[in-house]
């Protein structure tokens, strides 16, 4: 049987912990990520506030799940796109996100950036190439 | 009569508040919880909003500003930020509460 490799878009647009459409994009994306398909995943509007750098649920007794974002290239998940007016809109830089790597085994497993900052163009055509997006 | 406003939507997915804002009379206290904390920051798309509700004194939750990892110097200037007794408070300090869910 011929395996098919789809490509596979994750829209984020919602803000953490309010709601639960973050915490649940992220199960489906590792789910997802066990089928060797090709994965990405963008953050637009309030998704960009779900990467913010410094996230702390002690006080506020939820789940802290920011720390898994970190753990997406481990299960070859490398690209993360980041919708550069959506950041501006909320006064924000890169600078305010968490920094995202992963390890390129065919590059003697250099460390790379996963963010990938882009414009509402930019992404528009990365969401017009894919097969399948799912918006949360 | 002095009203304690809610606000727990972001600024950017509802229009609660702007709302909020709207109806706001001088004197009157908005907390900002939950994703309401956004419209707390400063240098984004509704500060200026924010800045210019005259009369009117800003509260936002701490525990849901730290979880989303909002640092008090990325708060707008004029911001108090209070823990949950801080909002008992304002409730009881207040003749009534409005909540603009």
């Amino acid at each position: 049987m011929s395996e098919t490799i789809k490509k596979f878009m994750y829209l984020n647009r919602r803000a953490p912990y309010g709601t639960i459409y973050a915490w649940e994009s992220l199960e489906v994306v590792l789910i997802g990520a066990a089928f060797d398909q090709d994965v990405s995943l963008a953050f637009i509007g309030d998704g960009v506030y779900q990467l913010l750098e410094g996230q702390d649920t002690s006080e506020s007794g939820m789940k802290n799940f920011s720390t898994t974002y970190k753990a997406l290239g481990d299960y070859d998940v490398t690209k993360l796109y980041v919708e550069k007016e959506s950041l501006e809109e909320r006064g924000l830089t890169l600078d305010d996100l968490m920094p995202l790597t992963w390890e390129d085994e065919d590059d003697d497993w250099a460390e790379k950036d996963s963010i990938r900052l882009v414009s509402r163009d930019e992404l528009a055509d990365v969401l017009d190439d894919q097969d399948i997006v799912y918006s949360f | 009569m002095s009203t304690l406003h809610t606000v727990n939507k972001s600024p950017f997915e509802k229009n609660s508040l702007a709302d909020c804002l709207g109806y706001a009379k001088e004197g009157s206290a908005v907390l900002m919880y939950e994703d309401g904390v956004y419209g707390a920051m400063k240098g984004n798309a509704v500060a200026e909003k924010v800045a210019a509700a005259s009369g009117v004194k800003f509260y936002a939750l701490g525990p849901d500003l730290k979880a989303r990892g909002i640092s008090e110097e990325k708060l707008a200037e004029g911001i108090e930020v209070v823990d949950y007794a801080g909002f008992v408070n304002l409730a009881v300090e207040n003749d009534k509460v409005s909540a603009w869910v």
